[in-house]
């Protein structure tokens, strides 16, 4: 499962798209809105948004080299856009392979390159009023 | 032409058309793009352009009915 979705992600679904029998490995990675920037600000929550073709071609390139990188692992990424409250998921990255070592290594890489270069942006909301773009720093 | 985050601010939402002259590289819609707005010149040299959904060179030929988007650094996660 490769998505952009605009309601609340449930983590329990995107495992179950990758779960089977062959796989006793499941790794989960949950990006999630926190209540201060880097700089130390009080955030209030994020505003993403997304290029949506391009972002869902780069999870699918990403699919391909975690298979080419770890082997038989089945990889799912969902990531949310739209205005996010603090504690709410922005990002969910499911690995599953026969053993869990590279279901971590998996999960680990896929989330790196997202960050790296999924075509999507996130806007700190801060509070006490002020936002600001925030970009990756990879 | 589609922009986002910062530029998508500064453009506006709505898809803008382009009309520049055949032959036309990537460098030269970005430059048309720029000629009006001063706070585009600052985000150049972190802005990537995706040509039909894949990321292009400032030199790439277009032609017509090419799409093009403006990325700027992302943020995803």
């Amino acid at each position: 499962m490769f998505a952009i979705v605009s309601e609340p992600i449930d983590p329990r679904a995107l495992e179950g798209s990758i779960r089977d029998a062959a796989r006793g490995g499941v790794v989960t990675f949950l990006g999630v809105v926190r209540n201060c920037a880097d700089d130390g600000r009080a955030v209030t929550g994020l505003a993403y948004e997304a290029f949506e073709p391009m972002a869902l071609s780069e999870f699918e390139a990403i699919a391909r080299e975690v298979r080419d990188r770890y082997g038989d692992v089945r990889i799912a990424i969902v990531h949310r856009t739209g205005e996010l409250a603090v504690g709410e998921i922005a990002v969910a990255v499911a690995a599953a392979s026969p053993h869990r070592a590279m279901a971590f290594d998996a999960c680990e890489y896929a989330i790196n390159e997202l960050k790296r270069r999924a075509p999507i942006w996130k806007k700190e909301r801060y509070a006490g009023g002020g936002e600001a773009w925030k970009a990756n720093v990879c | 032409m589609a922009a986002f985050a910062a530029l998508r601010e500064l453009l506006g939402s709505s898809p803008i058309e382009l009309d520049l002259a055949e032959g036309a590289c990537v460098r030269e819609a970005w430059e048309a793009l720029a000629r009006d707005r001063a706070g585009m010149s600052a985000l150049a040299a972190s802005t990537r352009i995706a040509r039909n959904g894949t990321v292009a060179g400032l030199d790439d030929a277009m032609t017509d009915g090419d799409e093009l988007a403006l990325l700027p650094p992302v943020g995803g996660g």
